[in-house]
Formats: structure tokens, sequence, C-alpha cells
């Protein structure tokens, strides 16, 4: 299968105080077209670096890091950050607009998009209103529905559904498994929750150490569409718990 | 404690004193002013002409403007203080802009910058002379200098302190020149506080207004100028209140502007 992502030996390397301070080192990790891959991993183990570098945010400072969307876009790749980012002087609709301008596409047609988007993260009412009168998992979905709204071929997810509450969080996890069946895009999708990662990937890439590589992958083999109750993959979870050597996953959740 | 409270009782209740409304004080305190200024001329603290009262005003105000020198003054003094102003606070954004966004353009405009800053812009009375003469290009150089610092570091300090996060959002979302960053995320996030340095500005221009017709340029200074030579003190009274009531009306608009164009701020 043809790879839309291409890491070879990626290190990275901060400096703090005058010292190096090695993020990644040695990381290799290729993502298949149209797959859907979640990442897991102890709390600054360089998830979001990793995320941060495949959109051009931070530099590797050693290896090759090649995205290769077969599409001429003006944004094939979009990323959903940790925190939810959104400009406060812009009105929500105009917030999940923002990756569209430059697109050539009037402003009538950008805001339509937009409200398609927000209306996929159940936000459709809250469309006029300003950042800061929304609630933090709210914000966040605002941010999700900013990377959709532009269709990129290759969506990298931070956490994206860490902060919300477990039916909307369900709801969205079915929304974008949809999503993704449809539209036959790649995601990266970073996670704490391993459940989460079982119920929505194909393939669940473990990253550890110190600095931090990917130290295990494991294929879901459960078949579509899934249903949560057998989420929970005990070899993955043994495999996790091995590789993290005692060190929790953060939110701690399914494991 | 004296007084222990039950359990479910309500606490006892305090006799409460209604607020006296902000706009009822502010009269108040006004008109407190105006009594003393009365007074104290009346009463031969000092001479009506140290201390023209507030009741010989309207008379001379009525004067100035059938005469027409009052709104011939206004018109002109107008005219310098938005030329000024615009001049001024234009290039101070322009610039303290780019020497927010470019680490080169500070680095290279630092000493410069150290120069020039403490010269007041009644310093530059002579030069405004020799290079505009007696005229209103003259006038508006004096003010222009006279805000040009103020929003200068007012912008270059809000282009600086704009949230990295949100660049980076522009970054992520391909919007990388330098075009772009501004007009989506530098001017938009630095707005607060480059509207902060205008206000300031709005206020100090009307002293660069003093200062660039004391020296013979129509409008209100020279008219105070001319007056205090005559010791006409009831003149320059009456267009030291114009001032202060056009200051006023400005400032009460641009506050008006400022937070309309600040709604999104929780
Ligand atoms: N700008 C920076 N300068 C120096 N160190 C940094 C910087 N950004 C991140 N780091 C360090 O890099 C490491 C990886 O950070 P990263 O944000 O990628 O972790 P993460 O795996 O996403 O963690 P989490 O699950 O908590 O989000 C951390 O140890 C962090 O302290
Ligand atoms: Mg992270």
């Amino acid at each position: 299968m043809e790879s839309v992502i291409d890491i070879r030996g990626l290190g990275l390397a901060f400096e703090r105080d005058g010292k190096r301070a090695e993020v990644l080192r040695g990381l290799d990790l290729s993502v298949a077209r149209g797959s859907f891959v979640a990442i897991v991993g102890a709390s600054g183990v360089g998830k979001s670096t990793l995320l941060r570098v495949l959109i051009g945010l931070a530099e590797a400072s050693a290896g090759s890091v090649r995205v290769s969307p077969r599409g001429a876009e003006r944004q094939p790749v979009a990323l959903v950050f940790q925190d939810a980012r959104l400009l406060p002087w812009r009105r929500v609709v105009d917030n999940v607009a923002f990756g569209l301008e430059g697109s050539g596409l009037s402003r009538a047609e950008r805001r339509a998009k937009a409200r398609a988007a927000l209306a996929i993260v159940g936000l459709a009412d809250f469309a006029e209103r300003w950042p800061h009168q929304l609630s933090g998992g709210q914000r966040q979905r605002v941010s999700l529905a900013r990377a959709l709204a532009v269709e990129p071929e290759v969506l990298l997810m931070d956490e994206p559904f860490s902060a919300l509450d477990a039916i909307t969080r369900e709801g969205l996890q079915d929304e974008l498994t949809r999503i993704w069946a449809k539209t036959g895009k790649t995601i990266l999708f970073v996670t704490h929750d391993l459940e989460e990662a079982t119920y929505l990937a194909d393939r669940v890439v473990v990253l550890a150490g110190a600095p931090g590589r990917a130290v295990a992958d494991h294929i879901v083999e459960a078949p579509r569409p899934r249903s949560r109750g057998d989420a929970r993959d005990e070899a993955l979870h043994a495999s996790v718990r091995h590789h993290l050597g005692g060190e929790e996953l953060r939110d701690g959740a399914g494991v | 404690m004296s007084t222990a409270i039950e359990a479910g009782a309500a606490p006892p209740a305090r006799p409460r004193r209604r607020p006296i409304p902000a706009a009822a004080l502010a009269a108040a305190g006004l008109a407190a002013l105006l009594l003393l200024w009365e007074a104290v001329p009346r009463l031969g603290l000092v001479s009506a002409t140290m201390m023209p009262p507030p009741s010989a005003l309207p008379a001379v105000f009525m004067d100035e403007l059938r005469s027409g020198a009052w709104t011939g003054a206004i018109l002109a003094s107008l005219s310098h203080y938005l030329a000024g102003l615009a001049v001024g606070a234009g290039l101070g954004v322009a610039l303290g802009v780019a020497a927010g966004m470019s680490r080169a353009f500070e680095a290279a405009t630092a000493w410069i910058v150290r120069v020039l800053r403490p010269i007041p812009g009644l310093a530059w009375v002579p030069f405004a002379i020799i290079w505009f003469g007696v005229s209103t290009r003259a006038a508006v150089f004096i003010i222009a200098v006279g805000v040009f610092w103020i929003v200068f570091f007012a912008a270059q300090g809000a282009v600086r302190g704009v949230d990295r996060d949100l660049i980076e959002v522009a970054d992520a979302f391909g919007f990388r020149s330098a075009r772009e960053r501004l007009v989506k995320i530098l001017l938009p996030a630095a707005s607060p506080g480059i509207l902060v340095g205008l206000r300031t500005a709005l206020g100090q221009a009307w002293m660069a207004v003093v200062a660039a017709e004391i020296f013979g340029v129509a409008g209100l200074g020279q008219r105070m100028m001319q007056a205090s030579s005559l010791l006409a003190t009831e003149t320059v009274v009456v267009y030291m209140l114009t001032m202060a009531a056009l200051y006023g009306l400005f400032d009460a608009g641009f506050v008006a502007l400022q937070r309309w164009a600040l709604r999104w701020k929780a």
C-alpha cells in the first residue's frame, strides 16, 4: 500500500537553557494512504511534537519526513491542535472559515462550508458567538470543525476529544469514522484513551522512551462497523503496559 | 462574635444605602469645582484677571463667536489636529508594527529611536519653521512628532506581545507570508494595545496643537497667545474650555468606537 506519510529516523531536539534536550530520536513511521492510525504514549513523550513536525511547525533535527498528499489543494494537511487556539476576534463561524481563505471561494461560500462543518460537531447554533462565550469542550469542537472545513486529505488530530463528555465524545467518534469512511482521508489521531484508539483506528502506534520513538505497532483486527463492547483489546493493552513499563498513560482511561 | 447565625436563618438584614449614580456624582463634582472657582475671585482672594470667574465667560464666548474668531480658530486647529494625528499616528502604527514584527528592523533602528525619542515636540519648532515656514505644514509636523512615539511604542509592544500560539494557527493553515500573518493575526491580535496608544495620542495631540500654533500658525493656540499678551484671561479660559470640550468629544467618540471594535473581548 502506498504511504502518504513517511518518517525515517526522525530526531528532534530543543535548545533549553543552552542545553540540548532530545525529544525524539530514530522515530520511523509510515502511514498508508487512507488509513486511520492512532498514536498513544505517555505525556511528554513527543506526540504533539511529531504532529507539529508533520504540519511544518517544528523542524526535524535528524532524519527525513515526507508528507505526500495526492491532491493539489491549497491545504492538503490540517491539524487539530491539542488546545483549541481559536482566534478570539473572530466569530465562531469565521474561525471555522479561517482555513478556507485564500482558496478562491467567496465569503458566502466559505461561511456556508464553515456552517456545514459546525453542524458536524453539533454547534450549528453557535455560529455567531464569540469564542469567549463557549465552554472549553465547545471550543475544542470548533477547532475540530476548523480543520474539517478545509477538507484536508491528511487530518492530524491531537487529543481532539479529551475535553469532552462521554456522550459527545462517542457521537464525534462515530461522526469521524463516518467522515473517514466516506472521504478516504488519512487520519493520524493522538489519544490517551486505548479504547478510543482501538475503536477508531486500523493501527495503534505506541511511542515511548526518552527520547521518544515508535516502540510498538499494533494492527486492530476488529471488523467495521465496530461496536464499543468489543473495543477492549487485551493484546494491545498488554503491549502498551509492557512498553510503558509502569508509566501510566496520563488519563489512564482503559489501561 | 456577638451574634451567632442559626442554621437556616437568613443573615441579619443590613440597612442598604442606595448607591448614588455615577453621573450624578460627576455632575456634583463639576458643580463644586465651578462654585469654588467662582468664589475665589469674588471673595477677592485673587484678582479677576488672575482667575477669571466662570460667570464672566459666556459674554466673552459670545463676543468671540460673533466676531467669527472662535469658529475660525476651531476650524483651523481641528484641521491641524486631524492632519497631525493622522500623519503621526499613521507612521507610528506602521513603523511600530514593523519594529514589532522584525527583529532586524528593530535592531537597525534601536539607536535612532534612543536618540530621537527624548526630544520633545516643542524642541522641533525651530526646525519646523526652517523647513516649512510658519505654515499649516509646520503645525502638522509638530503635532505628528508629538504623537508619533506614543503610538510607535504602543504598536511595537502590542505586536511583540502577540501570542505565538496564534501565529502558529496561521502557519498551520498555510498562511505563512508576512502579509498574511500581519493581516490575519498580528493586527487583530495587537489591536487592543494599538488602540490604547491611539487614545493616549488623541489627548497628546491637543497639547501639541497649542505648541504648534504658539509660534504664529492660526488656530486656538495662536488666539490664546494673543489674548494672554493682552491679559484678556477670560478669552484664554474660553479657549482652554473649548479645547477641553473638543477633547472630551473626541475621546468619548473614540471610546465608543474602541468598545465596538473590541466587542470580541471577554
Ligand atoms: N518549545 C519547547 N521547548 C523545549 N521543550 C519542549 C518544547 N515543546 C515541547 N517540549 C518538550 O518536548 C517533550 C514532548 O512534548 P510534546 O508536547 O510533544 O509531548 P506530548 O507527547 O504531546 O505530551 P502530552 O500527552 O502531555 O500532550 C516534552 O518533554 C516537552 O517538555
Ligand atoms: Mg501533546
